[in-house]
């Protein structure tokens, strides 16, 4: 049954990157518990925009759950307390009548803040781009069904590969740790035979490019798979140290042909 | 205004083969001196930006996310058609070109959709090779599901999440082109102006979406996949961002719009709950494979549990009108029969704007953990929305706009009517006619981006010296300065109503009025409607905020301006194509119910040109020609 909420948000406001920031507290009355998460926090915003003042920003996009842009820490819990769930599938009937509500947004050094709930992930872009692929240029492929691969493998990729980006994984971490990110797209591909050429490759150039943005070390706190949204699991922490510890022991550095 | 098609001539069969032989190639020495601009990271963007570069060519590629994973290509669920006749059920090239061009009731040029059946087989090559997890059968082979509007099983997928995953393997192409130096990437970049210098497209004006900087991008071309126009309906399946305003510039530069009002009202969307609605959610076309859809016979029993009403007292509509396609009857067929039984006062929900998507029998012939293996993340999604548990209690749907066929112009080989401005995926016209059925779109954008560009833009850049340009332009200084002065303009106003409020407003005239069933004086009252929309947001638009800042506010306002506008054109046009067709349905042209085409007068393309602010634009015509298929009634029964 449809009911309605008054709730008190305190909210991390901070207008740039420079711009030390802190809390804000906004009234939100008559929510209906219909609404999701992002619906009530469109609410508030129409209210401050009236008022003239600078809406609360935060990342959105499908609010389905599927485009990992949305994200903020809610209450604590990246994404809010519900399991497996997004800040945008959330909703307003997970809350009572009366309740105060924090937002804030990631905090990780290598997620630095933009503006109010909102902030730059370009790091996971890089460490894609870093290795986080198979080379098959467009137009090199053989017919699809020339490499049969087992459905359990098939089934195993396709759940790392479940990974929305988000980031919620980092914002959980005591250390920051992008090492669920990184395992996932590693399991992702050296899951399939696909992958095999560039796995060892993979292993150290993402995990080369993880350091360097600033991402901290992975110390088993298993936060980061209570938080995911999709259920990514810890496994795919493990196959990414296999593989890591593998490549760094076998991995022959390229050696300039020629002059010889 | 000119609609030259260039399609190649000779046997169908032989002109996408005849043409790419035909095309003129760029040394690949040379490759690298020229520049490509791709706006749009989907399926489309990512796939020509990837390919482009791979080719050799200097490619910059825009969006407006953080990143280039999340365009809306990431929400696609249900699969991608191709015609591999993996099943042996009688699937050939040839029949995914017709079953597309029946699908879209007889509007879509017959080369185009035959090239997109052909390339569609290596569509799934590629995107295996690139890693893409596709669900498999036991034997380690693909395995292919059914989806509306056929009768073979040629629909790949990955879970209910295939578009994620096909959009993953784009971006991850994308991505190490960009490592690699290929590509330069902006991100939270959104394209405000079309630069054309001489005639031809040179290059983009965007807005730094962080800082506000207004900045201008030379080029020796232009590829817009910034997909469809759905969000000038407001509550829609596109993602929040999604937006006309990259194309919308481009038509205003002198881009034909091709029929703007085909519009794609999906049948299987979660219901509005209320006012506060800010989009609406698809639930995927492939639950209609096992779903069975019903309203109850008897108006007393809307209100009643379904569990409650008997079987006898049950009416599948769609397997009574349909009886050959049943449940699996394509999405505008399936919508406007949702609309007619709601209509009738046999919906059920809140107001009456509801059917029934029943698993019951499905659960009781495979069992729920086979259901579950197929549907699981649907219904779980389904259950975080509603609160429902679809194990339990039949899903409650509703049909919702999800996808527009219009879109700009462009020829066979993707340029619109600006040389060197190129429009691939959701955000062209091509290849879908009236009405797309389920599975094409994600197969489009890929043939679009990995098929089709990198051939034909060769074969203009080979005509096109590259230059170098830079942005001291005065053609790129003018379109700077509009773009800087809009911004000020809807700063300025300070009024009363936010951005929203107006996106709301426009949405409901266009839903009432050109929406699922159009008729002329509902059109007409739209086109008075639409003029005040725009007079008095641009008196009442309260924005805040400034503009060299992150302004979510005056972002959406840019948009809105946009869809105003657009929401205009949509309605003209429906009111000038006096037939019904696949989606666009006029309520004076029908039979039984049923869309009733006039072949005589509108087997055409409208491509609509701008004539400058206030100016009525012009509606000019591209005439179908068909050779290779009988235009049939369009049968599902
Ligand atoms: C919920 C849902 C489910 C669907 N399921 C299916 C399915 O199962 N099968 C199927 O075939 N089709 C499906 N479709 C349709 C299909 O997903 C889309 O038509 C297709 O993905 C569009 O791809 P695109 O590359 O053309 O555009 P998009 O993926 O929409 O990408 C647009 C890009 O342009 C950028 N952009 C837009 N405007 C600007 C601007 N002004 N400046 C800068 N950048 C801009 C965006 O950042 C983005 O990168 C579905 C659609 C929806 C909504
Ligand atoms: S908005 Fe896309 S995952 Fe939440």
């Amino acid at each position: 049954m449809e009911k309605h909420l008054n709730l008190t948000l305190q909210v991390w406001r901070q207008k740039n990157a420079q711009d030390p920031g802190g809390f804000k507290n906004y009234e939100a009355k008559g929510i209906s518990t219909e609404m999701s998460f992002l619906e009530m926090l469109d609410v508030v915003n129409e209210g401050i925009i009236k008022k003239g003042e600078a809406p609360i920003t935060f990342d959105h996009d499908c609010r389905e759950g599927i485009c990992g842009a949305c994200g903020m820490v809610i209450n604590g819990r990246p994404h809010g307390l519900r399991e497996r769930t997004t800040a945008c599938q959330l909703h307003m009937r997970s809350f009572n009548d009366g309740d105060v509500i924090t937002l804030e947004p990631w905090r990780a050094s290598a997620f630095p803040v933009l503006r109010d709930l909102l902030v730059d992930r370009s790091s996971f872009d890089r460490i894609i781009a870093a290795g986080g692929f198979i080379s098959a240029p467009t137009g090199s492929a053989q017919d699809a069904n020339c490499l049969p691969i087992p459905k359990d493998n098939a089934d195993r990729a396709m759940d790392a590969a479940a990974c929305i980006g988000c980031g919620a994984c980092v914002a959980a971490c005591p250390n920051a740790s992008a090492m669920l990110f990184v395992g996932a797209k590693v399991s992702h591909l050296g899951l399939l035979p696909q992958g095999q050429p560039e796995r060892t490759s993979r292993a150290l150039d993402m995990v080369a490019q993880m350091d360097a943005e600033g991402f901290g070390t992975c110390t088993n706190h298993g936060e980061c798979e209570a938080s995911c949204p999709k259920g990514i699991s810890l496994d795919n922490i493990a196959m990414l140290n296999r593989d890591y510890l593998k490549a760094s022991l076998t991995y022959r550095p390229e050696v300039e042909s020629g002059g010889f | 205004m000119e609609l030259k098609s260039n399609i190649p001539d000779g046997p169908l069969e032989q002109k996408w083969d005849k043409h790419r032989f035909d095309m003129k190639l760029v040394n690949p020495a040379n490759k690298r001196k020229y520049k490509v601009i791709v706006v749009g990271s989907g399926l489309a963007g990512a796939a020509a930006a990837a390919s482009m570069a791979e080719l050799g060519y200097e490619v910059e590629c825009f969006c407006y996310q953080d990143s280039p994973r999340r365009a809306h290509s990431i929400a696609a669920q249900g699969g991608i058609n191709a015609a591999k006749n993996y099943r042996n059920d009688g699937d050939s090239i040839r029949r995914l070109f017709y079953d597309t061009i029946k699908g879209g009731d007889f509007r879509a040029r017959e080369a185009n959709v035959y090239r997109l059946a052909q390339v569609s087989v290596n569509i799934i090559d590629q995107c295996v090779a690139q890693g893409v997890p596709f669900a498999r059968e036991y034997g380690g082979l693909l395995d292919n599901r059914s989806f509306g509007g056929a009768q073979v099983s040629r629909t790949f997928y990955a879970k209910g999440q295939t578009g994620q995953q096909l959009l993953i393997g784009a971006y991850q192409a994308l991505e190490r082109q960009i490592g690699l130096g290929k590509v330069k990437m902006h991100t939270r970049h959104e394209m405000q102006e079309l630069i054309v210098v001489d005639g031809k497209a040179r290059g983009i004006v965007t807005r730094d979406m962080v800082t506000g900087e207004i900045e201008s991008h030379m080029a020796d071309a232009v590829c817009l996949g910034t997909g469809g126009y759905g969000n000038a309906f407001y509550l829609a399946t596109y993602a929040k961002g999604c937006n006309g305003t990259a194309i919308w510039r481009a038509y205003k530069k002198g881009a034909a719009f091709g029929n703007p009002c085909y519009t794609q009202i999906h049948p299987t969307c979660i219901p509005v709950t209320g006012d506060h609605q800010s989009k609406l959610t698809l639930m995927s076309e492939s639950l209609r494979n096992d779903g069975r859809v019903w309203v109850p016979k008897k108006a007393e029993d809307c209100g009643k549990k379904p569990s409650e009403i008997k079987e006898e007292d049950r009416d599948y509509y769609l397997e009574r009108k349909y009886p050959s396609f049943g449940n699996l009857a394509p999405r505008d067929i399936s919508s406007r029969a949702a609309k007619q039984v709601c209509d009738a006062g046999l919906g059920v929900g809140p107001g009456g704007r509801g059917v029934y998507l029943d698993f019951q029998d499905a659960i009781n012939r495979l069992g729920a953990s086979t259901v579950a293996a197929k549907y699981g993340n649907l219904f779980e999604m389904y259950e975080r929305i509603t609160d429902d548990n679809p194990y339990k209690t039949p899903m409650r749907i509703y049909p919702a706009v999800h996808y527009t066929m219009g879109g700009l112009w462009v020829d066979y080989n993707l340029m619109s009517t600006i040389p060197g401005l190129f429009v691939l995926g959701e955000a062209n016209f091509s290849d879908h006619g009236a009405n797309r059925l389920g599975a094409s779109a994600l197969m489009q954008g890929l043939a679009d981006g990995y098929f089709v560009i990198p051939y034909t833009i060769g074969n203009y850049l080979a005509g096109h010296k590259p230059d170098k340009m830079n942005a001291d332009q005065p053609e790129a200084k003018a379109a700077a300065a509009a773009v800087q002065d809009r911004i000020g303009k809807l700063l300025a106003v300070n009024g009363k109503s936010t951005p929203t409020d107006f996106h709301r407003e426009l949405g409901k005239v266009m839903w009432e009025h050109c929406g699922m069933a159009r008729n002329e004086k509902g059109l007409e009252k739209a086109l008075e409607l639409i003029p005040e929309i725009k007079e008095r947001f641009w008196k009442d638009v309260k924005v805040g905020g400034s503009g060299d800042e992150l302004n979510q506010s005056l972002e959406l306002a840019g948009r809105v301006a946009d869809f105003i506008e657009l929401g205009e054109l949509m309605c003209m046009d429906a009111l000038q194509r006096r037939e019904s067709c696949g989606g666009h349905f006029r309520e004076e042209w029908q039979e039984d119910g049923e869309a009733k085409r006039d072949d005589e007068n509108f087997a055409h393309v409208a491509a609509w040109e701008y004539k400058g602010e206030g100016q009525k634009p012009v509606r000019h015509t591209e005439q179908l020609s068909f050779e290779n298929v009988h235009l049939a009634t369009r049968s599902y029964k």
